[in-house]
């Protein structure tokens, strides 16, 4: 292209056009539907003239409930892309038997597996639960916004930019074949000298700063937000939960963000912390990574049992049982989910004394997780039980979550692991506990807080439809997966000699066909909802007749949340207030005082993309340059110190009055 | 903690369910950038942790002994713990709204914490000319990793001090430049808490063998 | 708990709403206070760096020891004259988060170089020439 070599290499790095996977079909097939669709996509929005109003309202927003549905909006966009790697799996397995080697050659397959993990776990599961959370909490807690709105605007742009990078792995270059924890020395330099790990890397490096920053943010605001009265004892158990999965992302990604840079530094400085020589290590790698892994994923799963709580109480008609054991079982998991993780790797040789230890502190832990267990069941006990939507997700993980945690407890006995380790029986177990547990949660949250957030509920034939097809086809998808590990089965293998072993991958392909009609329903129901959103409308702000301070708000709530802020007294503030006379103020209003919305995260966002990918490229310039360009341009917004302004009183009035109107129109 | 202690009212009475005028809650940065501080404690206990175990991976090359000068550790201990009282006295001239004293204590401080840095590049840099740079061995990997993070954070330090110097002479001693001084305080002794553990673990312990 | 805070209401001030004490409830020093830590800190740091430069105790076991322990103290030193740490402060919460904090870089280091202790005993790295030699 140049005639002068090294000024390509200066200006490209190590980007060539045959990084370009022009000659996998697959990919242009991909490329060309996303290129469609984007553009399509961006035409529509022009057409409309959208980009203003996005740009104002949702891009720039600091406020935490735009923020936390843009959250969930990401991780739906996300579970598409992760599951169809899982789809292509599940076909590549049930097909490649008898001397055949199905359709995806093992380098590429490599990559679906770890895109697959990779994205689960950091792009569908980690901001579901955060939007959640983000949504939620402010709320619940009766306050106007988390403690530090520029920065949750900041960590979803970091987030998405980290989403961003992973994706582009799809069309320029290739994706890490390592696993989604890539352990050394596969993802050392020697044995991985592509640019997939560093991808990986920079993709989660980016995540991850928004993520922890996210975590302090939260804490801040539960700690010192409360509204008057709510004492820590008469929190909803979702703040809980909420509190408890933020205090365990704050004590856990900077372990992560260490060790990927310690991973970075073999990569790019040749030092020698994993390498096989010169002193390396690699199973330090290992250790390091799980101290962080463990508490990781119960992150994921506190806030979908602050869900299950939540739910329960309110479509049992009933208060939580045992709401202070909730509160002890779960700060008891938050502080015991350090002291487990090298269960993770009991077959990596640590011997029998630290093999015990651990294995009996993994099966102590699933004590609390009972205890909450049986508070659920108790609280449904005698209670006016309505099988909305939410309610079916969360009787359907009492008994998928359930029995992978017992599966679990198979695994935690370490000479049942040796056998069982990366076999096909784990990758059932965690699934069963992931899908069942975290995204059935995720399922119910979004079910139970859509109509506070959008003001009208979702359809429940299609809720409905969508929940059997996920648990039927949760069922057939990975049963089959636990008889095949226990036969011995290898998990990320891609081809089999075995013909008596095809049966199974045929009906676990099934299964995943089966979950694929369920997220069909899904995408089905929120669009049928919108086509009927006005009988479907939320007039009162408590659809569900709740419990907790966000009902007492309209659908959705108004930008400042609450006019006046609240006073509480006992649990379930809002069930108090109903039960004891509370009326709504309709005169008196005053100005609120409310931040302004910034640029700055989507800027910073984009900058970041462009320094990982000139990272990744080696293109060392164009790290530089946006290196110093964020670090300009972070410095330059602390030089504006007019960051708020006042909700004129009229303004408050008329929002309100709105509101005395609309609920004056139901009977 | 929240601002009222409310009492379940007497029987018969609605109680008031809702606050009449604007609620100001306590102000959560404080405690946001204790939190932060506590979380960059863990990535430095991961560092210190890899400096333990792989701390003696010396790959037949040089052991601590061999390469650590402490009359120059003990000097830059010196510096970083002068910058320390420094910007103490930086944090006591804010607090009596002594906009130049404050100014000049920050920087002192600053000065001090250039010299460390530069000392501390001096010693990396004869390091790695005499082969014992970060790629020699694990041990060395550690080292270099360990205390050079700490070096950037120096740094950085010293970027948002420099910052701070700016927007305290542009805009005075405001409510919230106060409070990032005082954020930047936190920081700063909070780095100089790492380096008793650098000089300890690593200098002083390495070289005892 | 109730907290102290006082609403002294600035006006014209566009602040956010932490403006009203910025911590003057959270502790701050006094000139007497940082000089005692200063002074302290001086002494901790002089006495590990003598004892190791003069190689003052025969035994490193017992110097390392000290130097580990003197280490100890300072950085308590540290917290409590320059860093104002106490059990007030945030109403309890920093330290509460200090403790945590600690347990958690406790576990993290103990429990790191005792499972690598063991691993590398049962699974000890080794040379290329190691391996080719393996029986």
């Amino acid at each position: 292209m140049f005639s002068n070599p090294d000024l390509y290499k200066f200006i490209f790095g190590r980007l060539t056009l045959d990084q370009i996977p022009y000659h996998e079909p697959i990919l242009v097939a991909t490329f060309t539907a996303v290129a469609l669709g984007g553009i399509a996509l961006l035409a529509a929005l022009t057409y409309f003239r959208v980009w203003g109003y996005l740009w104002k309202e949702w891009l720039t927003s600091i406020d935490h409930k735009k923020i936390g549905i843009m959250y969930v909006v990401l991780a739906l966009i996300m579970l598409l892309r992760g599951f169809s790697d899982a789809l292509m799996m599940r076909l590549q397995q049930a097909i490649a038997f008898n001397g055949s080697e199905g359709y995806l050659p093992p380098h590429h397959y490599d990559q679906v597996f770890t895109a697959h993990g990779v994205i689960m776990i950091f792009f569908v599961a980690m901001p579901f639960v955060t939007g959640l959370m983000n949504l939620v909490v402010p709320l619940q807690i009766g306050a106007r916004d988390v403690s530090f709105p520029f920065l949750n605007n900041f960590s979803f742009w970091m987030t998405t930019a980290g989403a961003i990078i992973i994706m582009i792995s799809l069309f320029i270059g290739e994706f890490a074949k390592t696993g989604w924890l890539a352990y050394p020395p596969l993802s050392g330099i020697a044995y991985s000298p592509d640019v997939g790990v560093d991808y990986y890397i920079w993709g989660l490096q980016v995540a991850g700063i928004g993520t922890t920053l996210s975590g302090i943010n939260l804490i801040a605001t539960i700690v010192k937000m409360r509204a008057p009265g709510m004492t820590f004892m008469k929190m909803p158990v979702f703040t809980w939960t909420s509190l408890c999965t933020n205090i365990l992302i704050v004590a856990s990604f900077p372990i992560l963000t260490a060790t990927l840079a310690l991973l970075t530094l073999d990569r790019y400085a040749g030092t020698n912390f994993f390498t096989n020589d010169l002193g390396g290590n690699p199973m330090m790698y290992v250790n390091l990574i799980w101290i962080w892994g463990h508490p990781e994923v119960y992150i994921l799963i506190l806030p979908a049992f602050g869900v299950f709580s939540e739910v329960v109480a309110t479509f049992c008609g009933k208060r939580l049982f045992g709401y202070a054991s909730m509160v002890y079982a779960t700060c008891v998991i938050m502080i015991l989910s350090y002291l487990v993780w090298l269960h993770h790797f009991f077959t990596m040789g640590s011997g029998a004394s630290v093999n015990s230890f651990f294995g009996i502190t993994t099966m102590i832990i699933s004590i609390p997780t009972g205890a909450k267990l049986f508070n659920w069941l108790f609280t449904m006990y005698h209670g006016r039980i309505r099988y909305e939507v939410p309610m079916l997700w969360t009787v359907g993980f009492m008994v998928t979550f359930t029995i992978g945690g017992m599966t679990g407890v198979m695994l935690a006995i370490p000479p049942a692991d040796f056998v069982l380790h990366n076999s096909l029986f784990l990758i059932a177990h965690f699934h069963n506990v992931i899908i069942g547990g975290v995204l059935f949660g995720m399922f119910a949250g979004v079910n139970y807080w859509f109509p506070k957030a959008f003001g009208f509920k979702l359809d429940p034939f299609w809720g409905k439809m969508s929940f059997w097809f996920w648990q039927i086809g949760f069922w057939f998808a990975f049963m089959p997966l636990y008889i095949l590990g226990l036969m011995g089965v290898t998990r990320r293998v891609s081809q089999f000699d075995d013909p008596s072993l095809q049966i199974w991958f045929v009906i676990a392909a099934v299964g995943a066909g089966m979950i694929a009609i369920g997220i069909a329903c899904f995408l089905i129901q929120l669009v049928v909802s919108f086509m009927k959103r006005e009988e479907l409308r939320d007039h009162t702000g408590d659809p569900w007749n709740g419990r907790t301070l966000e009902w007492s708000t309209s659908s959705p709530p108004p930008a400042y949340n609450f006019a006046f802020t609240p006073i509480v007294y006992d649990h379930d503030a809002w069930w108090d207030m109903k039960n004891r006379g509370y009326k709504r103020p309709t005169e008196g209003f005053i100005p609120i005082h409310m931040p302004k919305n910034t640029g700055t995260g989507v800027i910073l966002g984009v900058l970041s993309i462009g320094f990982a990918f000139g990272m990744i490229w080696y293109m060392w310039w164009l790290a530089a340059i946006t290196f110093v360009a964020m670090i300009a341009i972070t410095i330059g917004h602390t030089f504006n110190y007019k960051r708020d302004y006042h909700i004129p009183a009229d303004e408050v009035v008329k929002t309100e009055n709105e509101r005395t109107k609309q609920l004056a129109g139901q009977v | 903690m929240t601002t009222h202690t409310a009492n379940a009212p007497m029987d018969g009475e609605t109680p008031a369910f809702y606050l009449k005028e604007e609620h100001h809650p306590e102000g959560s940065t404080m405690l946001g950038f204790w939190i932060y501080i506590m979380s960059d404690c863990l990535i430095f206990a991961v560092l210190f942790a890899t400096y333990a175990v792989l701390g003696h991976s010396y790959a037949a090359g040089p052991s601590p002994a061999d390469l650590f000068e402490l009359p120059l550790v003990a000097l830059n201990t010196a510096m970083l713990l002068f910058s320390s009282i420094t910007y103490g006295f930086a944090m006591l001239a804010m607090e009596k709204d002594n906009k130049s004293g404050t100014l000049m204590w920050l920087t002192i401080t600053g000065i001090f914490g250039a010299l460390f840095i530069f000392f501390e590049l001096y010693e990396f840099y004869h390091l790695i000319l005499d082969g014992a740079g970060p790629q020699r061995s694990a041990f060395l990997s550690a080292f270099f990793t360990l205390v050079g993070t700490h070096g950037l954070h120096v740094t950085t330090g010293i970027v948002w001090l420099i910052t701070l110097m700016v927007q305290v002479g542009r805009y005075g001693l405001i409510a919230e430049n106060k409070r990032r001084l005082m954020c930047l305080s936190m920081f700063w002794h909070f780095l100089d808490v790492v380096w008793i553990g650098v000089f300890s673990l690593v200098y002083l312990m390495g070289v005892l063998g | 708990m109730s907290s102290n805070a006082n609403h002294s209401h600035h006006s014209g001030d566009a602040h956010g709403h932490d403006h009203h004490h910025g911590g003057h409830e959270a502790s701050h020093g006094t000139y007497k206070s940082y000089m005692t830590g200063f002074i302290l800190s001086v002494i901790l740091t002089a006495i590990p760096f003598w004892l190791v430069m003069a190689k003052v105790i025969p035994d490193p076991a017992v110097t390392g020891a000290i130097v580990m322990i003197l280490g100890a103290i300072q950085i308590i030193v540290h917290m409590i004259y320059f860093l104002h740490m106490n059990t007030r402060s945030e109403g309890g919460w920093n330290m509460m988060a200090l403790i945590f904090t600690i347990v958690l870089v406790i576990i993290a280091l103990s429990g790191s170089l005792w499972v690598m202790h063991h691993l590398n005993a049962n699974m000890m790295p080794m040379s290329p020439e190691m391996m080719r030699n393996m029986p």
